[in-house]
Order: C-alpha cells, then structure tokens, then sequence
C-alpha cells in the first residue's frame, strides 16, 4: 500500500506546476481543487484499506541520500494518520471548490495548496529520518507560503515570519533529536533506531527535543506562540488543514518517536508531558476566551485541543511505563480517537468561520452577529461543530474527553509517587478546560451568529454556496456519527494500540446495544445512540403533546428586556462583555488583566469609557527578551558589514590562528 | 417477561420524576415560607403554573431564530433523560448503563450549553447577562462535579450511578474522610447548579445579581413552562444524585418485586422530603452573595473535590 500512497503524493505534487500552467485561466481553481479532492479521496481510502488489512508494506525511492534512498512505510499509526490527514485534505478541498472562488489571486495559493497535502502525507510516510525531516521541512515551507498568500496585509506577514523562525526552531531541535539517535553509525533508518538501545541521558535529550521539536508545531504552550498568528492569517480552508490536520501530523511526530522509536519509556516522561498536556489545555482555552476575532479563537483552542491529546498521550505513556498495557490502550486510544475527532469538528469551524468572513468581509465578532437569520444553515453546521468541540453529548468530542477521564479513573493503581499526586490534578485541570471550552463556545457562537445584527455588513449577509454547505454539513454528519457510534471507530484504532502498546481496548462493536465499555460493564459504559435517541424522542413527545393538547399559539411582539428594549443593537452583550466574568474570575492571575473605568464628573460632555488591558505573559516574559536580545546583537554585530578589506583579512587570519590551535590542543 | 418489567420500571421512573419534580418544588417554597412565618402557596402551586403556562400563547420577540424555539424542548428532553437515569427507587435500572455519571453531567451540560446560547438569541442585554454568569458559574462548577465524580468513582471502582449505589448500600465504603469532602463539595455544586441562595435567587425576576432567570427572561407560554419544568427537574435530579449516593438505603435491588418498588417510592418520597426541608432550612438562613464571590465558593469545592480525590490516590498506595 505504501507504493500506492506515493503514487497519490505524486499525483498532488503534479498539481503544483499544473495550477502554474492554468494561471489566469478561469477554471484554475475548480480544476486544482477537484483534482486534490479525488487524489485524498483515494489517499484515505488506500489508509482505511491498510488499517482495517492489518498490513504493513513498504517502499524506497532512489532519492536523498545517496547510501540511504528514501524509505517510506505504510503501517497501522501511518494508516489511520493518513486517514486524518486525507479526510481533512478532502474536506478542504470540497469546501474550496466553492470558498475558492473568490479568492483575488488563486495563483498565490494554488500551487502550494496541493504541495502542501502531499507533504503532510510525505511526513506520515517516512520510514527513515532523513524524508522524514525533508518532508516535514516542506510541509512547514509550503504552509508557510499560504500564510503569507495575501501578504499585503502587515498582520500577515508578520505572522509569517513568526511562523518562518518557529518552524525552523521546531526542525532544528527535531533534527538534533535525530541526530543523537542515529549516533555514530549515522545509520538514520527508523528501523535501525528501532534497533539500537541509547542510554537514558540519551533517551533524556532526545525526548525532551522531540517534545520542544513536534510540540512547536503542535502548538504546545509556551512553544504556541505562532500559531494563533499564522492559522488564522492562511485563507480559511488552509487554515482548517493548519489547524485541523497539520497539528495532528505534529502530534504523530511525537507518537512516532516516543511510542515507536525510543524503545520503553521511563516513568517520568509522561509525567513532564501530562504536565505540558494539562497546562497547555487550560491556556488555550483561557487565551480563546479572550479573543474577539473569530478565526483567532479557533486558532488558540486548537491550542487547548492538543494539549487534550498530550494528556491522553502522556497517561499511555505512563501505564505503558508501568507495564499496564490494557490501561494504556485505553489511554493511547482516547488520544488517537481525540486526534480524529479534532481534526472533523476544527475544520468544520474553520470552515464555518471562513463562510461568515466570505459573506461578510469580518472575522471580528464584535461586528457580527443575527447571522442565523442571514446563514441558516451555516449557522447550523457551525453550531454542531461548536457543541462536538465543547465534549457535550452525544457528539463526538464528548467520547474521545469520556475515554480519557476513564483512564485518569485507572491511574490510582500507578505505582509511583509523583503521578499519584499529578494525575488528579490533570484530571481537574482537563474538566476546567472542557468546561471554559463550552462558555467559549457559547460566546463564539452567541455573538457571531445569535442577536441583532451589529453592524452593515453583518445585515447584508448572504448564505455561502453549496459546495461550502456540502463540506460542512458532510463534517457536520461525522461528528454525530462518531458521538453515537464510537464503537466502530474504537475497534479502527485497535491495530494501532495493539502496535504500539501491545494491546488494544475490548472490542466494542459486538456489545448490545452499540454500547462503549472501556474496561468491563460494571465499571463503565456510554452508549451515545441511546442518550441521543432518548433526547430526540423525548423532546418530539414534548413538542407533539404540547402543541397537541396544550397551545400551539404564536404571536410576534417586540423584545420584552423588562420593559426597557432598547432598539440599538449595540446594548447587546458582545464578545468583551461576555467574558467579562470569566476574565475577572481567571484574568487577573493569568493575563494581568485591569478595567479602567474613566467616568467624567456629573455635568461634563466627554463619553465614559472604559478600557480593558490584557498582557500576554507567555509573549512578554519567553518571546521579547529574546526578540530584544537578538536584536540588539545584531545591531552590535552590524559594524561587522562595513570593514575595509584588511579587517577582514585580518579577521580570518585570526579566526583560522584560533581553529588552527583548537585543532592542536583536541586530544 | 423479564425485559417487560424492566420496561415498565423504567417508564415508571421516568414518569415519577416527571411529576414529582414540581412538587418538590413547591414543597420547598412551601417550607421556606412557614420558616418566615407566612402562609405560603399552595404545594400544588407549581402544578397550577405550569399548566397555566402551556395554555397561554407564546409571545416570541421579532429578533428570535429558530433555536430560541428549539432550546426549551432540547433543555427539557436533556434534563429528563438524566434525571430518568438517576436511580431514584430501584437500582438496576434498563438503560442505566447507558450514560454513567460522567455523561449525566454532560447531558446537563448540553442543556446548560442550549440555554446560555438562548439567552443570547434575542439580543437584549438581559439575556446576555444571564449567559455570561451562567457560562462562568458553569466553568467552576462542572469541574468541581467531575471532581467529585472522581473520589466517587474511585472509592466504588465504577463510574455507574447502579454500581455505585449498590456499592454504598453495601456498607463496604465505610466512613471515609474523602467520601465527607464529596459529599460537601456535591452539596455546594449543588446549590450553585441549582441556582439557590447563595449563588442565585430563584424568587426574583428583576434584579441585577439575577442568572438563571435573566437568561429565561423571554421566553413566555409552554417554552416558559418547559423552562420552568426542566428547572425543577434539575434540582430534583441533584437531591436523587445525593440521595443516591449518600443515603442508598431502601432503593429497591435490580432483582426486586413491586413490593420492594413500593418501599423504594417510599423511602425516594421521605429522602426528597429530607432534601427539601435541609434546602429550604438553610436558604432562609443565609444572605446571597455578590455575584463575584460566587468564584470563592465554588473554588472551594473544587478544592474539596479535588483533595478527596488526592487522598484516595495517596491512601491508595499506602
């Protein structure tokens, strides 16, 4: 299967010069997106064949290095990667067939877009360190050619070149980490890392660089930095791929070398990444509350979404550690299955976001709003994805969070101290974070598409085109269809866990019913197709019996507002006001955040005001001291450019004296 | 014929909450009301209002979408399937399984979440008030519940309301410092899911520290009603939970006859009795809270949640 999954790359990598030679044409952008849509279509076929075939093959090109080729393999973590990546390339691609069209200059985005699929596959294929680094390489470049694609704006590029400095950061450390395992034999083939047993300082460095290198891209704080900036810069079904796919290629990344090639974990290592998992959800969800700009919220939950996932890893890890290879399952599964969910619910707002500012011209919320009236049925998927995002039954991020607070349940039986005091406290930092992700998602929701309609833009809203609404609404489906029948998408996993772990979670689709139990009956159980039919029939027998045999009558009328309406839409709540209470419950400790209420004196005309401040600590304690640091070196070395020639001869006679003696003083 | 009268339990289940809900309801007002020395509505008062309501018509304002029609039915069917899955009088019951505690908590999450976006769907200020404190009394309180589901399930080695009760009757739990914390913490949850004093007044309809009500504020007819019910649905459903959990005895076995049903209604009628006067007993003796002390007292008990689960962790390794 693998030579079948190149052949699809390849294909994606011809489209690249073939939107060069379409430039101008009319069709362009329908040819290359239908094009990249049947290509992921076969993709995610070729991975759901070898993931349910339990097969693994492999396959080597003659190119990169020339003792090495480039070897690439097709087994069950790449399968069911290859599915997310695919399935999110397919979605995105339906949704630009019709989001694409209006873009200004398709040429500034066509040629990188399929490029930039078939490197996400790339990644997930390479089976020696090398592809691997080059395509994770090019997947960040050709990304970070859609983030700058409408570049004339200066919050893009300077997105951008965040993203450029990070993403180089993130290679380097995952280049380091790589080189340290090949060793002295230099040997990069996974199989030969697989092989060979470093010592624990080793596994230490190494582990610690893979979290620094994959966590960059992932989005893991204080490393998110970027993200928040670029995702929402692309245009939006690049930035559904960003934020919905391309994290996700991080996190395999991150599987891959912990799970797979660095042998048997130590204890401590999950206790570092449920640490960074815990953290990392908490403040992506706190930094989304306070956004008002609706494709930057996405952004930063994205943000809290991963570190969800590192909490599910982080606890496989420590059962694994501990030799629980049942428990493990459960938790390694709860992760994976929290992978897929993400990367459905992600883009479908991704997309949603992407029609509103089609339709309006506004990612800023505090301009929209009444949108359910204008884009109803946008507004409905959008709402759908907004519910399976905040783990609310029966949808589908509801389950992945349910597997993985059952595992937390398993871990009083870990053996050593520090994660018996660490795990609960994880275990309440993930339940605050699915509950701030709910208000929000409510306030998301609320203020961009419920209300009164805030400004021009937002009353001549129209309905997106139908290719959008067939996107979103396919994505809509999955969500449901994963909440109520968890089952079958469990048992997928199952050949992933079982190579990984050496185990996999019982096997779920023979239960009655279409139950989940994760462990045994007695212990737990869900079953989201009964809680959703339930909820469906008893609130229809509602609806029927009420309007049946009570009133079914209806009479339109002014607001009520106790008596006081106001007729300006601007009395509203809005997105500032909204998080008010949640900014000064958490604000004040985590954003520095202050109210200054200017109120002029009885009699005076000026208007009160009243301003909000908000300090990004990560930004300014990590980020600009070391931006300010750099740049005053580069000033200070600036000199170094305009020496007359003998400087400069001199300076390299010395620098060779100083490597001449370094030479003769190495033992 | 077995699977016939699991049915038939079930159906009584949900049925008994239904309609016991309301009169709980009014038994608590009831009582508050003799405690102040007043005569008080009738018990069946809240009966009386909501049939009242489901016969007016619905005055729905012009800015209103779909979803603000929608949300009460999705509150109300939430809200019942969870309390219909409470062990009430007979443990065992046919879909119990089908949500453990963990999901109930969400289901009433996702009727909260219905609610909050209802409260913003006219575009008045009130409502959005009314959501934004909700949505932040939520986020401390649902973490402070999961806690608290943790010493639980940790202490009965199950997540199952069925098991758990089982596993309490059984006198195998013993008295338990961290079971003392759960029980406090879900107490505090409660009242501040519930929207009582001190967290919120269910009395008022026009006043600035309002939440629940403010977010209720336009609806009208047999939405209000629904509301209303499903209101009175959750704080039937968090006295069931407790009773459930903390005082497990006289609910009939899953292998019991209608006698044992009987008692178990029985013992169910005198535990919510219990639980309304205790409510009742302490909102007449407390004063409520500014609406930004809320935070403190729900970070309390999501630190007694959390540290009966630290102490089952630890205690478990000793």
């Amino acid at each position: 299967m693998a030579v079948h999954a190149l052949y699809g790359v390849a294909a994606l990598l011809a489209l690249a010069p073939i939107s060069v030679m379409l430039r101008g044409s009319p069709r362009a952008s329908a040819v290359i997106y239908s094009a990249s849509l049947i290509v992921t279509l076969v993709l995610g076929i070729v991975g759901l064949v070898s993931l349910s075939g339990h097969t693994s093959s492999t396959a080597t090109l003659p190119f990169g290095l020339p003792w090495l080729g480039a070897h690439f393999r097709m087994d069950a973590l790449t399968a069911f990667f290859i599915i997310v990546v695919n399935l999110g390339g397919a979605a995105a691609s339906l949704f630009a067939l019709g989001y694409g069209q209006h873009e200004h200059s398709p040429i500034r985005v066509l040629p990188f877009y399929p490029a930039y699929i078939a490197g996400m596959n790339l990644v997930v294929l390479s089976d020696d360190a090398f592809s691997f680094l080059v395509s994770w390489e090019f997947m960040s470049l050709s990304s970070w050619a859609l983030v700058v694609a409408h570049h004339r704006e200066p919050e893009n590029l300077r997105a951008g070149y965040v993203y450029l400095l990070m993403a180089s950061f993130g290679t380097l450390a995952l280049l380091l980490a790589f080189g340290l395992l090949a060793g002295e034999s230099g040997n990069y083939l996974f199989d030969a890392i697989r092989a060979s047993h470093p010592s624990a300082t080793l596994t230490a460095v190494v582990l610690i660089l893979v979290l620094v290198g994959a966590g960059s891209k992932a989005g893991i704080v204080p490393l998110h930095a970027w993200l928040p900036l670029a995702h929402p810069a692309a245009p939006s079904h690049v930035s559904a791929l960003m934020s919905g796919v391309m994290t996700k290629v991080a996190v395999y990344g991150f599987v891959r070398l912990t799970f797979d090639l660095l042998g048997s974990p130590a204890w401590w290592w999950s206790m570092l990444v449920l640490a960074v998992g815990g953290i990392t959800a908490v403040m992506g969800v706190l930094y989304a509350l306070m956004q008002h700009d609706l494709k930057r919220l996405l952004a930063y939950h994205t943000v809290e979404n991963i570190g969800i996932i590192y909490i599910g890893l982080g606890l496989a890890l420590a059962f694994k550690a501990h030799g629980m290879a049942v428990a493990a399952a459960l938790a390694l599964t709860a992760g994976l299955f929290h992978v897929f969910n993400h990367s459905i619910f992600k883009s479908l707002l991704f997309f949603g976001a992407g029609a509103v500012l089609n339709s309006t011209g506004e990612r800023n919320m505090e301009h929209l709003g009444g949108l359910i009236h204008r884009m109803p049925q946008t507004a409905f998927a959008f709402l759908v994805g907004c519910v399976a995002i905040s783990a609310l039954p029966p949808f589908n991020g509801f389950v992945s969070e349910w597997l993985t607070f059952q595992a937390i349940l398993l871990s009083p039986q870990l053996p050593s101290w520090g994660l018996q005091f660490l795990v609960p406290a994880v275990g309440a930092l993930l339940a605050l974070s699915a509950a701030l992700a709910a208000a929000c998602f409510v306030k998301a929701f609320g203020v961009s598409f419920l209300g009164r309609p805030r400004t021009k833009a937002a009353v001549d809203a129209r309905e997106t085109d139908s290719n959008s609404l067939a996107a979103m609404f396919i994505l809509s489906a999955l969500c449901l269809l994963a909440g109520i029948l968890p089952g079958i998408f469990i048992d997928a996993l199952a050949p992933v866990s079982n190579a990984l772990v050496a185990a996999s979670m019982p096997h779920q689709t023979g239960l009655d019913w279409l139950t989940i139990v994760p462990i045994a009956e007695s212990r737990s159980s869900y079953n989201g197709l009964l809680v959703f039919v339930f909820v469906t029939l008893s609130g229809s027998i509602a609806a029927f019996a009420i309007h049946r045999l009570a009133s079914d009558k209806l009479r339109r009328g002014p607001a009520w507002d106790c008596g006081y309406p106001d007729p300006s839409p601007l009395t509203q709540y809005t997105a500032s006001s909204f998080a008010q209470p949640i900014r000064r419950v958490y604000g004040t400790a985590v954003f520095h955040a202050r109210e200054i209420g200017e109120m002029p004196p009885p009699g005076a005309t000026a208007p009160a005001r009243l301003t909000v401040e908000l300090h990004d600590l990560i930004w300014e304690t990590a980020y600009e001291p070391i931006a300010v640091f750099i740049g005053y070196a580069t000033e200070r070395l600036n000199v170094m450019q305009f020496l007359t020639i003998r400087r400069y001869l001199t300076l390299v006679f010395a620098v060779l004296v100083l490597l001449l003696l370094v030479l003769a003083i190495w033992p | 014929m077995a699977l016939i009268r699991d049915f038939a339990f079930q159906g009584a289940q949900m049925l008994l909450v239904l309609l016991l809900s309301p009169l709980l309801t009014g038994f608590v007002r009831k009582v508050k009301a003799r405690l102040l020395r007043r005569q008080g509505p009738p018990l069946l008062q809240p009966y009386r209002d909501l049939i009242r309501l489901l016969r007016k018509e619905v005055v729905l304002a012009d800015s209103a979408s779909w979803l603000f029609r929608v949300v009460p039915y999705i509150v109300f069917a939430g809200t019942w399937v969870a309390a219909s899955l409470v062990p009430t009088f007979r443990s065992g019951l046919l879909f119990s399984w089908s949500a453990d505690l963990i999901a109930l908590i969400a289901l009433l999450g996702s009727a909260r979440f219905f609610l909050a976006l209802s409260g913003l769907d006219v575009g008045t200020s009130f409502g959005g008030i009314g959501s934004s404190r909700e949505v932040m009394i939520a986020s401390l309180a649902e973490p402070a519940m999961l806690m608290i589901v943790f010493t639980l399930a940790l202490t009965a080695g199950s997540t199952q309301l069925s098991t758990m009760a089982a596993y309490m009757t059984s006198g195998e739990a013993g008295l338990r410092v961290s079971l003392g914390l759960a029980l406090l913490a879900l107490i505090m949850v409660a009242i501040a899911e519930n929207g009582r004093i001190p967290i919120d007044n269910p009395a008022t309809h026009l006043e600035l520290t309002m939440v629940h009500e403010a977010m209720a504020l336009e609806y009208s007819g047999r939405h209000l009603a629904l509301i209303d019910l499903s209101s009175e649905l959750r704080l039937l459903l968090y006295v069931s939970v407790i009773a459930c959990l903390f005082l497990p005895w006289g609910i009939a076995p899953p292998t019991g006859d209608a006698a044992a049903a009987v008692v178990g209604i029985a013992s169910y009628v005198a535990k919510l009795a219990i639980g309304g006067i205790v409510l009742a007993v302490f909102e007449t003796s407390i004063a409520k809270m500014r609406v930004f002390r809320v935070p403190a007292f729900l970070g309390a008990a999501l630190m007694l949640g959390l540290l009966g689960t630290l102490l089952l962790f630890v205690s478990r390794s000793l």
